[in-house]
């Protein structure tokens, strides 16, 4: 597919969803919005771990900071226009510093790296709590939607308007020179410096990317709960996004899309399995369980991601590890 | 815009890298002029791909200098291209994710010179499949093209016919020839090197034991012994 189609499908999407909010129910509406903010996040996210090949477990953080960042500006008196253009700064001055960190450390050490940006931010709410008022938060105090618009819709129409500038700026990015650098450094930094691409310059380009899409998701999820407080952005988040993005489909913005749909589908069927069997304390767990459950079942039978599949094409399970392993079903000998 | 031609070429005088305790090269001096192709030749651990990392800034030499065109040469990998210096890797060094063409692409945004080099390299009809599909021999044509498309002054070529065949080490003797910049040959096919060079130095133990045409190289004393063992 070429990247005009491309960015026609994700206009389609968008335009589909739009759609979707006239006629769902709220819940369902929010939902949806729901579904746009995380899209944000995972698919700065694939851009990073994805194409260019740096693991990031503190998106998480990320997003906390962009959250922040906007509840504070809109409690200052800010317009939102103004606030998210402050998440966005503020988080991409941040991604950017790790990043420089980040373009020096390889494999275990960039994921410890990441995990202590996610530890770290949670501690700052606490530790400044004149400034974020620790484990309470701050709520958010928006301006009602205008006309006979519904809060949900208008959500919704923010975040989804928020998601295609991001997908089509990203896809504009990697469809490019860029794209074609990112995965020259993932696939072998000494060819990609050899060809002329600064690996560092690129990684941390990449890292600042991701994180002003963490945060602009997180100044989302700010505006969707009217609140923030470090339990929204938890360790078990960023967790969460590594393995949406993995299970969608890593490097691909269809993946992230699926990635999105799947943080906010699995937790929704968590909440109604314990309903049903009326086991309540398992909700905390079962979506990380389902998480887990589902990343093997998707990595066995696809393992580039539900966005790889090709279900009228060939049978996914055509492609699986065993089989790629040239473990095959037996088959008589033809004589010679 | 084509580099124009260098005035002096490559110099390296008097280069010695040590790794510790461990000498990979010592008192190495070599010129590749302009439009010539000189080959580097020894036994396995004589230094060779060491003398190309420290062209390329991958190592840093513990004395002695590099100069390209009159001017001192202080490496930096991804800046080699500014300097008019393509490198290809003793493997094929491709990135699997990206086609043929992509892979040309990296670092070089003009897509019509990079299939002109394809079409140069004969991998114009592979644009569009990606490395891992492609016979090796035709992986080689591709990290040859990607190196080319640059138009280098100066060529690095790492034991380029590593795993093809005669007849493709014929074609790649042709492609050689046929090129107008400076080039800098590890190879440890004699039959090619012998064919392509214009002078040939030889490197043992990190040491140089002979500098000369391919004439003298082959009746050279020095060299068989670093080839078979000294004479018990």
């Amino acid at each position: 597919m070429s990247g005009k189609m491309k960015i026609a499908t994700i206009v389609a999407g968008v335009a589909v969803v739009v759609v979707l909010t006239l006629v769902f129910p709220p819940f369902r509406t929010y939902q949806l919005a729901t579904v746009g903010a995380y899209l944000c996040v995972t698919a700065g996210l694939t851009v990073l771990t994805g194409l260019n090949g740096q693991l990031s477990l503190g998106h998480g953080a990320l997003m906390a900071t962009g959250a922040y960042t906007l509840a504070l500006s809109v409690n200052a008196g800010w317009p939102l226009t103004a606030a998210f253009a402050a998440a966005l700064v503020v988080t991409t001055v941040i991604g950017g510093v790790v990043g420089l960190a980040a373009a020096r450390l390889r494999g275990p050490y960039l994921a410890g790296l990441t995990l202590a940006v996610a530890v770290v931010v949670p501690a700052i709410t606490s530790t400044f709590d004149g400034t974020f008022n620790s484990d309470q938060g701050l709520s958010v105090a928006l301006e009602p939607p205008p006309g006979t618009v519904t809060v949900e819709q208008w959500q919704a129409w923010l975040a989804w308007g928020a998601a295609l500038i991001v997908l089509v700026l990203l896809q504009l990015l990697i469809g490019g020179r860029f794209g074609r650098e990112l995965k020259a450094v993932r696939d072998d930094e000494t060819a990609a410096r050899l060809a002329g691409v600064g690996v560092a310059r690129t990684q941390v380009l990449a890292f600042v990317v991701s994180a002003a899409c963490a945060g602009i998701g997180g100044a989302l999820f700010a505006v969707l709960a009217q609140s923030v407080s470090p339990g929204a952005f938890p360790l078990s988040l960023s967790l969460f996004l590594v393995m949406a993005i993995v299970i969608g489909g890593l490097g691909s913005l269809a993946g992230a899309a699926w990635g999105a749909v799947l943080l906010v589908a699995l937790p929704a069927l968590a909440h109604t399995v314990t309903e049903g069997i009326d086991a309540q304390r398992l909700e905390g767990n079962l979506p990380l369980a389902l998480f887990g459950v589902t990343l093997i079942v998707v990595m066995l039978a696809a393992p580039g991601g539900i966005a790889a599949l090709r279900p009228f094409k060939r049978s996914p399970f055509k492609r699986s590890p065993f089989t790629k392993a040239g473990l095959r079903p037996l088959r008589k000998r033809s004589k010679a | 815009m084509p580099h124009q031609p260098p005035s002096d070429g490559l110099i390296l005088h008097d280069i010695s890298v040590r790794f510790g305790g461990l000498t990979a090269l010592e008192g190495v001096s070599l010129r590749v002029p302009p439009g010539r192709t000189v080959g580097v030749i020894g036994p396995n651990g004589a230094g060779k791909t060491t003398l190309f990392n420290v062209v390329c800034g991958f190592v840093a030499p513990t004395s002695g200098q590099l100069t390209l065109d009159g001017r001192p040469l202080r490496p930096r990998p991804h800046q080699l291209k500014k300097r008019g210096i393509a490198r290809t890797l003793q493997g094929v060094g491709l990135f699997p994710s990206l086609t043929v063409l992509e892979n040309v692409l990296v670092g070089e945004s003009d897509r019509d010179r990079a299939e002109a080099t394809l079409e140069r390299c004969g991998a114009a009809s592979y644009r569009d499949e990606k490395p891992a599909a492609l016979p090796y021999a035709i992986r080689k044509r591709v990290a040859l093209a990607r190196a080319l498309v640059t138009d280098p002054r100066l060529l690095l070529l790492d034991e380029p016919a590593g795993g093809l065949g005669v007849q493709e080490i014929e074609e790649l003797g042709e492609l050689i020839t046929g090129l107008s910049c400076s080039v800098l040959l590890v190879e440890h096919h004699m039959d090619l090197v012998m064919t392509v060079c214009d002078e040939i130095l030889v490197l043992d133990f990190g040491k140089p034991v002979a500098h000369g045409t391919p004439d003298e190289i082959r009746t050279d004393e020095a060299v068989a012994d670093a080839y078979l063992g000294a004479a018990a």
